[in-house]
Protein backbone atom coordinates (compact mmCIF):
# COMPACT_ATOMS: atom_id res chain seq x y z
CA UNK A 1 0.00 0.00 0.00
CA UNK A 2 1.40 3.42 -0.50
CA UNK A 3 -0.20 7.21 -0.56
CA UNK A 4 0.22 8.32 -4.03
CA UNK A 5 -1.01 12.41 -4.52
CA UNK A 6 -2.43 13.17 -7.94
CA UNK A 7 -2.19 16.51 -8.51
CA UNK A 8 -4.40 17.76 -11.30
CA UNK A 9 -4.31 20.59 -13.72
CA UNK A 10 -6.34 22.92 -11.15
CA UNK A 11 -3.80 22.30 -8.81
CA UNK A 12 -6.19 20.22 -6.82
CA UNK A 13 -4.16 17.49 -4.71
CA UNK A 14 -5.68 14.08 -4.24
CA UNK A 15 -4.53 11.67 -1.76
CA UNK A 16 -5.82 7.88 -1.98
CA UNK A 17 -3.66 4.28 -0.89
CA UNK A 18 -2.97 2.71 -3.76
CA UNK A 19 -2.81 -1.28 -3.29
CA UNK A 20 0.42 -2.95 -4.09
CA UNK A 21 0.67 -4.39 -7.65
CA UNK A 22 -1.38 -1.72 -9.32
CA UNK A 23 -0.34 1.19 -11.53
CA UNK A 24 -0.69 4.51 -10.69
CA UNK A 25 -2.83 4.68 -13.52
CA UNK A 26 -5.47 2.50 -11.82
CA UNK A 27 -5.17 4.15 -9.05
CA UNK A 28 -6.72 6.87 -10.66
CA UNK A 29 -9.10 5.73 -13.01
CA UNK A 30 -10.55 3.63 -10.13
CA UNK A 31 -10.88 6.59 -7.66
CA UNK A 32 -12.65 8.99 -10.77
CA UNK A 33 -9.41 11.36 -10.82
CA UNK A 34 -9.81 13.41 -13.26
CA UNK A 35 -7.54 14.10 -16.46
CA UNK A 36 -5.78 10.65 -17.07
CA UNK A 37 -7.91 8.67 -19.62
CA UNK A 38 -6.55 5.63 -19.94
CA UNK A 39 -8.05 4.96 -23.38
CA UNK A 40 -6.26 1.50 -24.50
CA UNK A 41 -6.88 0.34 -21.44
CA UNK A 42 -3.19 0.10 -19.52
CA UNK A 43 -1.60 -1.46 -23.17
CA UNK A 44 1.45 1.06 -23.17
CA UNK A 45 -0.24 1.98 -26.74
CA UNK A 46 -2.29 5.11 -26.65
CA UNK A 47 0.04 7.99 -24.04
CA UNK A 48 -3.40 8.88 -22.79
CA UNK A 49 -2.38 8.11 -18.99
CA UNK A 50 0.61 10.46 -19.43
CA UNK A 51 1.71 12.27 -15.92
CA UNK A 52 4.66 14.12 -14.50
CA UNK A 53 6.69 12.71 -11.76
CA UNK A 54 8.01 15.04 -9.50
CA UNK A 55 11.47 15.85 -9.95
CA UNK A 56 12.73 13.71 -6.01
CA UNK A 57 10.88 10.74 -7.32
CA UNK A 58 11.52 10.24 -10.78
CA UNK A 59 15.02 8.62 -10.38
CA UNK A 60 13.59 6.44 -7.65
CA UNK A 61 10.49 4.35 -9.52
CA UNK A 62 11.19 1.88 -11.64
CA UNK A 63 12.90 2.92 -15.04
CA UNK A 64 10.70 3.01 -18.18
CA UNK A 65 11.46 0.14 -20.16
CA UNK A 66 11.37 -0.43 -23.87
CA UNK A 67 8.61 1.24 -25.59
CA UNK A 68 7.10 4.16 -23.20
CA UNK A 69 9.53 6.23 -24.65
CA UNK A 70 8.42 6.28 -27.57
CA UNK A 71 4.80 6.27 -26.91
CA UNK A 72 5.62 9.56 -24.71
CA UNK A 73 6.48 11.27 -28.23
CA UNK A 74 2.93 10.90 -28.73
CA UNK A 75 1.80 12.55 -25.29
CA UNK A 76 0.35 16.25 -25.10
CA UNK A 77 3.55 18.46 -23.79
CA UNK A 78 6.20 15.63 -22.61
CA UNK A 79 8.85 16.77 -20.69
CA UNK A 80 11.75 15.28 -18.96
CA UNK A 81 9.88 13.91 -16.38
CA UNK A 82 7.13 12.56 -18.51
CA UNK A 83 5.89 9.32 -17.58
CA UNK A 84 3.22 6.58 -18.70
CA UNK A 85 1.36 6.15 -15.33
CA UNK A 86 -0.15 2.45 -16.79
CA UNK A 87 3.53 1.51 -16.68
CA UNK A 88 4.54 2.16 -12.73
CA UNK A 89 3.32 -0.18 -10.74
CA UNK A 90 2.52 0.44 -6.85
CA UNK A 91 4.68 -0.97 -3.97
CA UNK A 92 5.29 -0.07 -0.45
CA UNK A 93 8.20 1.80 -1.93
CA UNK A 94 6.30 3.95 -3.78
CA UNK A 95 4.96 5.51 -0.43
CA UNK A 96 4.41 9.67 -1.22
CA UNK A 97 4.84 9.42 -4.59
CA UNK A 98 3.36 12.78 -6.46
CA UNK A 99 2.61 13.14 -10.00
CA UNK A 100 0.83 16.15 -12.13
CA UNK A 101 -1.93 15.10 -14.30
CA UNK A 102 -1.20 17.41 -17.47
CA UNK A 103 -4.38 19.92 -19.30
CA UNK A 104 -4.89 17.72 -21.32
CA UNK A 105 -4.01 13.75 -22.69
CA UNK A 106 -4.42 14.87 -26.23
CA UNK B 1 -29.12 7.76 -50.12
CA UNK B 2 -28.10 4.73 -49.10
CA UNK B 3 -30.65 2.75 -47.40
CA UNK B 4 -29.94 -0.20 -45.05
CA UNK B 5 -31.07 -2.18 -42.54
CA UNK B 6 -28.71 -1.73 -40.11
CA UNK B 7 -25.83 0.67 -40.17
CA UNK B 8 -22.54 0.28 -37.98
CA UNK B 9 -20.36 2.88 -37.25
CA UNK B 10 -17.02 1.32 -36.03
CA UNK B 11 -14.90 -1.29 -37.79
CA UNK B 12 -13.32 -2.66 -34.90
CA UNK B 13 -13.63 -6.59 -33.96
CA UNK B 14 -17.09 -5.91 -32.46
CA UNK B 15 -18.58 -4.02 -35.41
CA UNK B 16 -17.29 -6.92 -37.47
CA UNK B 17 -18.81 -10.19 -35.80
CA UNK B 18 -22.09 -7.42 -35.77
CA UNK B 19 -22.24 -7.58 -39.16
CA UNK B 20 -21.51 -11.23 -39.13
CA UNK B 21 -24.39 -11.86 -37.02
CA UNK B 22 -26.49 -9.49 -39.12
CA UNK B 23 -26.03 -10.56 -42.30
CA UNK B 24 -26.66 -14.38 -41.04
CA UNK B 25 -29.95 -13.71 -39.78
CA UNK B 26 -30.94 -12.44 -42.92
CA UNK B 27 -30.35 -8.19 -42.61
CA UNK B 28 -28.02 -6.22 -44.60
CA UNK B 29 -26.25 -4.08 -43.24
CA UNK B 30 -23.16 -1.30 -43.85
CA UNK B 31 -19.77 -0.53 -41.79
CA UNK B 32 -18.41 3.16 -41.14
CA UNK B 33 -15.06 4.12 -40.18
CA UNK B 34 -13.10 6.88 -39.59
CA UNK B 35 -9.75 4.92 -40.16
CA UNK B 36 -8.40 3.89 -43.54
CA UNK B 37 -8.55 0.11 -42.44
CA UNK B 38 -10.66 -2.53 -41.34
CA UNK B 39 -9.88 -3.59 -37.58
CA UNK B 40 -9.91 -0.25 -35.19
CA UNK B 41 -8.20 -0.40 -31.94
CA UNK B 42 -6.88 -4.13 -32.72
CA UNK B 43 -5.00 -2.56 -36.03
CA UNK B 44 -4.19 0.61 -34.72
CA UNK B 45 -3.16 0.50 -31.28
CA UNK B 46 -1.95 -3.27 -31.22
CA UNK B 47 -1.40 -5.68 -34.53
CA UNK B 48 1.65 -7.15 -33.50
CA UNK B 49 1.05 -7.71 -29.74
CA UNK B 50 -0.53 -11.14 -28.78
CA UNK B 51 -4.11 -11.85 -27.13
CA UNK B 52 -4.68 -14.52 -25.37
CA UNK B 53 -8.46 -14.85 -24.03
CA UNK B 54 -10.32 -15.06 -27.50
CA UNK B 55 -12.35 -18.16 -26.80
CA UNK B 56 -11.02 -21.09 -28.63
CA UNK B 57 -8.04 -19.17 -30.11
CA UNK B 58 -5.36 -19.77 -27.65
CA UNK B 59 -3.04 -17.06 -29.00
CA UNK B 60 -3.40 -14.50 -31.94
CA UNK B 61 -2.22 -10.99 -32.91
CA UNK B 62 -4.28 -7.89 -33.31
CA UNK B 63 -3.39 -8.32 -37.00
CA UNK B 64 -4.70 -12.31 -37.05
CA UNK B 65 -7.87 -11.01 -35.32
CA UNK B 66 -9.05 -8.79 -37.62
CA UNK B 67 -7.78 -10.90 -40.57
CA UNK B 68 -9.86 -13.84 -39.11
CA UNK B 69 -12.55 -11.81 -39.15
CA UNK B 70 -12.79 -10.39 -42.24
CA UNK B 71 -12.44 -14.00 -43.65
CA UNK B 72 -15.84 -14.52 -41.42
CA UNK B 73 -17.51 -12.31 -43.51
CA UNK B 74 -16.28 -12.92 -46.81
CA UNK B 75 -19.66 -14.86 -47.92
CA UNK B 76 -21.37 -11.74 -47.05
CA UNK B 77 -21.61 -8.68 -49.41
CA UNK B 78 -20.99 -5.70 -46.84
CA UNK B 79 -20.06 -3.00 -47.72
CA UNK B 80 -17.35 -1.07 -45.75
CA UNK B 81 -17.13 3.12 -45.51
CA UNK B 82 -13.49 3.79 -44.66
CA UNK B 83 -11.72 7.13 -43.59
CA UNK B 84 -15.38 8.76 -42.66
CA UNK B 85 -16.79 9.94 -39.82
CA UNK B 86 -20.36 9.91 -38.95
CA UNK B 87 -21.31 13.16 -37.75
CA UNK B 88 -24.73 13.55 -37.67
CA UNK B 89 -28.06 10.50 -36.74
CA UNK B 90 -31.28 12.31 -36.84
CA UNK B 91 -34.84 10.61 -36.21
CA UNK B 92 -37.11 10.84 -39.60
CA UNK B 93 -40.39 8.84 -39.04
CA UNK B 94 -39.63 4.95 -38.19
CA UNK B 95 -36.04 5.76 -39.83
CA UNK B 96 -33.28 7.06 -38.36
CA UNK B 97 -30.71 9.56 -41.01
CA UNK B 98 -26.97 9.04 -40.88
CA UNK B 99 -24.51 11.74 -42.32
CA UNK B 100 -21.12 11.05 -42.49
CA UNK B 101 -17.91 13.32 -42.88
CA UNK B 102 -17.54 12.84 -46.38
CA UNK B 103 -21.63 14.02 -46.92
CA UNK B 104 -23.06 10.43 -47.24
CA UNK B 105 -26.43 10.19 -46.34
CA UNK B 106 -27.78 6.96 -44.90
CA UNK B 107 -31.41 5.76 -44.07
CA UNK B 108 -31.88 2.93 -41.72
CA UNK B 109 -34.17 2.06 -38.53
CA UNK B 110 -30.97 0.58 -36.75
CA UNK B 111 -27.34 2.20 -36.06
CA UNK B 112 -25.48 0.22 -34.12
CA UNK B 113 -22.59 1.96 -32.16
CA UNK B 114 -19.54 0.10 -32.00
CA UNK B 115 -16.97 2.78 -31.77
CA UNK B 116 -14.70 1.47 -29.18
CA UNK B 117 -13.36 4.22 -27.31
CA UNK B 118 -14.04 6.94 -30.16
CA UNK B 119 -12.83 7.96 -33.34
CA UNK B 120 -9.13 8.10 -34.10
CA UNK B 121 -8.02 11.39 -35.07
CA UNK B 122 -4.52 12.85 -35.26
CA UNK B 123 -3.13 14.50 -32.35
CA UNK B 124 -2.29 18.17 -32.62
CA UNK B 125 0.69 20.29 -31.71
CA UNK B 126 -0.60 21.73 -27.71
CA UNK B 127 0.46 25.16 -29.24
CA UNK B 128 -3.28 26.50 -29.70
CA UNK B 129 -2.38 28.92 -32.07
CA UNK B 130 -1.70 26.58 -34.81
CA UNK B 131 -5.47 26.13 -35.18
CA UNK B 132 -5.77 29.40 -37.09
CA UNK B 133 -3.36 27.73 -39.65
CA UNK B 134 -4.79 24.13 -39.56
CA UNK B 135 -5.34 22.92 -43.14
CA UNK B 136 -3.68 26.03 -44.88
CA UNK B 137 -0.11 25.60 -43.59
CA UNK B 138 -0.34 23.20 -40.59
CA UNK B 139 -1.15 19.64 -41.17
CA UNK B 140 -1.38 16.34 -39.38
CA UNK B 141 -1.22 14.42 -42.64
CA UNK B 142 -0.56 14.78 -46.36
CA UNK B 143 -3.02 14.67 -49.37
CA UNK B 144 -0.71 16.69 -51.92
CA UNK B 145 2.51 16.40 -51.70
CA UNK B 146 3.32 18.84 -54.49
CA UNK B 147 2.32 22.42 -52.69
CA UNK B 148 5.56 21.66 -50.70
CA UNK B 149 7.80 22.14 -53.72
CA UNK B 150 10.47 25.04 -53.00
CA UNK B 151 9.10 25.94 -49.70
CA UNK B 152 10.46 25.68 -46.44
CA UNK B 153 8.59 22.66 -44.55
CA UNK B 154 9.19 21.86 -40.69
CA UNK B 155 8.17 18.31 -39.97
CA UNK B 156 8.03 16.97 -36.28
CA UNK B 157 7.51 13.84 -34.70
CA UNK B 158 10.31 11.06 -34.67
CA UNK B 159 8.46 7.92 -35.84
CA UNK B 160 8.40 6.55 -39.33
CA UNK B 161 5.67 9.27 -40.56
CA UNK B 162 8.08 11.95 -39.78
CA UNK B 163 11.38 10.13 -41.07
CA UNK B 164 9.73 9.49 -44.53
CA UNK B 165 7.93 12.26 -45.17
CA UNK B 166 11.41 14.22 -44.31
CA UNK B 167 12.96 12.12 -46.59
CA UNK B 168 10.56 12.29 -49.73
CA UNK B 169 10.12 16.32 -49.46
CA UNK B 170 13.85 17.32 -48.57
CA UNK B 171 14.04 16.26 -52.40
CA UNK B 172 12.22 19.38 -53.66
CA UNK B 173 11.71 21.31 -50.44
CA UNK B 174 13.89 23.16 -47.39
CA UNK B 175 13.19 20.79 -44.96
CA UNK B 176 13.27 20.87 -41.01
CA UNK B 177 12.98 17.95 -38.77
CA UNK B 178 12.30 18.57 -35.56
CA UNK B 179 12.03 16.23 -32.55
CA UNK B 180 11.81 16.00 -28.35
CA UNK B 181 14.91 13.46 -28.21
CA UNK B 182 18.03 12.22 -29.78
CA UNK B 183 16.42 8.98 -30.35
CA UNK B 184 14.20 8.30 -33.25
CA UNK B 185 11.70 5.16 -33.51
CA UNK B 186 11.34 4.58 -37.48
CA UNK B 187 12.62 2.23 -38.93
CA UNK B 188 16.83 2.00 -39.08
CA UNK B 189 17.13 2.44 -42.67
CA UNK B 190 14.84 5.52 -42.79
CA UNK B 191 17.20 7.07 -39.70
CA UNK B 192 20.49 6.21 -41.61
CA UNK B 193 18.63 8.10 -44.68
CA UNK B 194 18.05 11.04 -42.80
CA UNK B 195 21.15 11.53 -40.93
CA UNK B 196 23.05 11.26 -44.16
CA UNK B 197 20.62 13.69 -45.45
CA UNK B 198 21.43 15.89 -42.29
CA UNK B 199 25.03 15.36 -43.16
CA UNK B 200 24.75 16.40 -46.36
CA UNK B 201 23.12 19.81 -45.35
CA UNK B 202 19.34 18.94 -47.15
CA UNK B 203 17.72 18.34 -43.87
CA UNK B 204 18.01 20.68 -40.69
CA UNK B 205 17.53 18.45 -38.00
CA UNK B 206 16.99 19.72 -34.15
CA UNK B 207 16.48 17.17 -31.28
CA UNK B 208 15.41 17.82 -27.87
CA UNK B 209 13.60 20.54 -29.09
CA UNK B 210 9.45 21.22 -29.34
CA UNK B 211 7.38 23.73 -30.47
CA UNK B 212 6.56 26.94 -28.57
CA UNK B 213 4.93 28.96 -30.57
CA UNK B 214 3.47 29.85 -34.38
CA UNK B 215 3.78 33.22 -35.88
CA UNK B 216 1.91 35.14 -38.77
CA UNK B 217 -0.60 37.38 -39.75
CA UNK B 218 -2.81 35.98 -42.91
CA UNK B 219 -0.06 33.54 -43.60
CA UNK B 220 2.07 31.43 -41.82
CA UNK B 221 5.50 33.21 -41.13
CA UNK B 222 7.91 31.43 -38.08
CA UNK B 223 7.88 28.91 -35.28
CA UNK B 224 9.52 29.18 -32.16
CA UNK B 225 11.04 25.89 -31.06
CA UNK B 226 12.67 25.49 -27.57
CA UNK B 227 14.96 22.93 -26.60
CA UNK B 228 15.37 20.85 -22.97
CA UNK B 229 18.33 23.41 -21.77
CA UNK B 230 15.98 26.70 -22.45
CA UNK B 231 17.53 27.59 -26.05
CA UNK B 232 15.07 29.26 -28.52
CA UNK B 233 15.15 29.14 -32.04
CA UNK B 234 12.92 30.78 -34.43
CA UNK B 235 12.45 29.12 -38.34
CA UNK B 236 10.98 30.67 -40.85
CA UNK B 237 8.97 28.09 -42.47
CA UNK B 238 5.98 28.13 -45.08
CA UNK B 239 4.30 25.02 -43.76
CA UNK B 240 4.19 22.57 -40.51
CA UNK B 241 3.85 19.02 -40.14
CA UNK B 242 3.09 17.15 -37.24
CA UNK B 243 3.26 13.44 -37.04
CA UNK B 244 2.27 12.78 -33.54
CA UNK B 245 0.17 9.38 -34.33
CA UNK B 246 -3.64 8.95 -32.89
CA UNK B 247 -5.99 9.80 -30.13
CA UNK B 248 -9.58 8.41 -29.80
CA UNK B 249 -12.42 11.18 -29.45
CA UNK B 250 -16.22 10.30 -28.96
CA UNK B 251 -16.88 13.14 -31.04
CA UNK B 252 -19.86 14.17 -32.32
CA UNK B 253 -21.87 11.02 -30.73
CA UNK B 254 -21.72 13.07 -27.74
CA UNK B 255 -24.37 15.00 -29.74
CA UNK B 256 -26.60 12.28 -30.11
CA UNK B 257 -29.05 12.44 -27.37
CA UNK B 258 -27.93 9.36 -25.73
CA UNK B 259 -27.19 8.50 -21.96
CA UNK B 260 -22.92 9.09 -21.70
CA UNK B 261 -21.85 8.68 -18.57
CA UNK B 262 -17.28 8.78 -18.99
CA UNK B 263 -17.27 8.32 -22.20
CA UNK B 264 -18.92 5.08 -22.41
CA UNK B 265 -22.64 5.09 -23.79
CA UNK B 266 -25.05 3.03 -21.50
CA UNK B 267 -27.69 0.28 -22.86
CA UNK B 268 -29.52 -2.63 -21.58
CA UNK B 269 -29.21 -6.40 -21.77
CA UNK B 270 -31.20 -7.51 -23.64
CA UNK B 271 -31.00 -5.57 -26.94
CA UNK B 272 -28.03 -3.16 -26.06
CA UNK B 273 -30.19 -0.76 -27.24
CA UNK B 274 -29.46 2.89 -25.38
CA UNK B 275 -31.98 5.21 -24.76
CA UNK B 276 -32.82 6.31 -28.27
CA UNK B 277 -34.88 3.18 -30.15
CA UNK B 278 -32.68 1.35 -33.12
CA UNK B 279 -29.66 3.11 -31.87
CA UNK B 280 -27.54 -0.12 -30.08
CA UNK B 281 -23.88 0.48 -28.57
CA UNK B 282 -21.76 -3.11 -28.14
CA UNK B 283 -18.19 -3.58 -27.14
CA UNK B 284 -16.05 -1.39 -25.33
CA UNK B 285 -18.17 1.68 -25.92
CA UNK B 286 -21.21 0.37 -24.34
CA UNK B 287 -21.57 0.07 -20.25
CA UNK B 288 -23.95 -1.83 -18.06
CA UNK B 289 -23.63 -3.43 -14.60
CA UNK B 290 -20.79 -5.95 -14.83
CA UNK B 291 -19.58 -4.56 -18.35
CA UNK B 292 -16.36 -5.88 -19.07
CA UNK B 293 -14.19 -4.22 -22.02
CA UNK B 294 -13.18 -7.62 -23.63
CA UNK B 295 -13.51 -8.42 -26.91
CA UNK B 296 -15.31 -11.64 -26.52
CA UNK B 297 -18.08 -10.01 -25.01
CA UNK B 298 -18.58 -7.64 -28.32
CA UNK B 299 -18.98 -10.08 -29.72
CA UNK B 300 -21.56 -11.45 -27.19
CA UNK B 301 -23.50 -7.97 -27.55
CA UNK B 302 -23.47 -7.77 -31.35
CA UNK B 303 -24.98 -10.84 -31.44
CA UNK B 304 -27.76 -9.67 -29.55
CA UNK B 305 -28.19 -6.54 -30.71
CA UNK B 306 -28.59 -8.04 -34.37
CA UNK B 307 -31.21 -10.17 -33.08
CA UNK B 308 -33.01 -6.84 -31.90
CA UNK B 309 -32.54 -4.99 -35.29
CA UNK B 310 -34.48 -7.69 -36.62
CA UNK B 311 -37.94 -6.53 -35.52
CA UNK B 312 -37.29 -2.88 -36.56
CA UNK B 313 -35.99 -4.25 -40.10
CA UNK B 314 -39.19 -6.62 -40.71
CA UNK B 315 -41.92 -5.65 -38.63
CA UNK B 316 -44.10 -7.89 -40.53
CA UNK B 317 -42.09 -11.01 -40.02
CA UNK B 318 -41.03 -12.97 -36.84
CA UNK B 319 -37.28 -14.06 -36.03
CA UNK B 320 -37.01 -17.98 -35.44
CA UNK B 321 -33.67 -18.76 -33.82
CA UNK B 322 -31.44 -21.07 -36.19
CA UNK B 323 -28.12 -22.83 -35.78
CA UNK B 324 -25.82 -22.63 -38.51
CA UNK B 325 -25.13 -26.26 -37.90
CA UNK B 326 -28.67 -27.33 -39.51
CA UNK B 327 -30.08 -24.42 -41.00
CA UNK B 328 -30.45 -24.55 -44.45
CA UNK B 329 -31.15 -21.35 -44.92
CA UNK B 330 -28.44 -19.79 -42.88
CA UNK B 331 -26.18 -22.56 -45.08
CA UNK B 332 -27.32 -20.69 -47.91
CA UNK B 333 -26.62 -17.18 -46.94
CA UNK B 334 -23.24 -18.28 -45.98
CA UNK B 335 -22.97 -19.93 -49.71
CA UNK B 336 -21.95 -23.84 -48.14
CA UNK B 337 -23.61 -27.05 -49.02
CA UNK B 338 -26.32 -28.34 -47.12
CA UNK B 339 -26.52 -31.94 -46.24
Amino acid sequence: MAKITYITHDNKNHTIEVQNGLTVMEGAVQNDIPGIDADCGGGMACATCHVYVKDEWFNKIPKKEDGEEDMLDMAFEPKKNSRLSCQIVVSDDLDGLTVNIPSKQG
Amino acid sequence: MNKTDALIIGAGPTGLFTAHQLKLIGLNCEIVDNLDKIGGQCIELYPDKPIYDIPAVPECTGEELTDNLINQIKPFDIKFHLSERVDEVKKEGDNWIVKTSTGKIFQTPNVIIAGGVGSFEPRKFPVKECEKFENQSVFYSIKDKKIFEGKTVSIFGGGDSALDWAVELSKNSKVNLIHRRDDFRGAQATLDKVKELANEGKINLFTKFQMTGIKGENKLESIDIKSDDKELKTLKTDYVLGFFGLIMQLGPIANWGLNINKKTIEVDTEKFETNQKGIYAVGDICSYPGKLKLILSGFHEGALAARACFKLARPNEKYRFEFTTSSKSIKDRLGVKSD
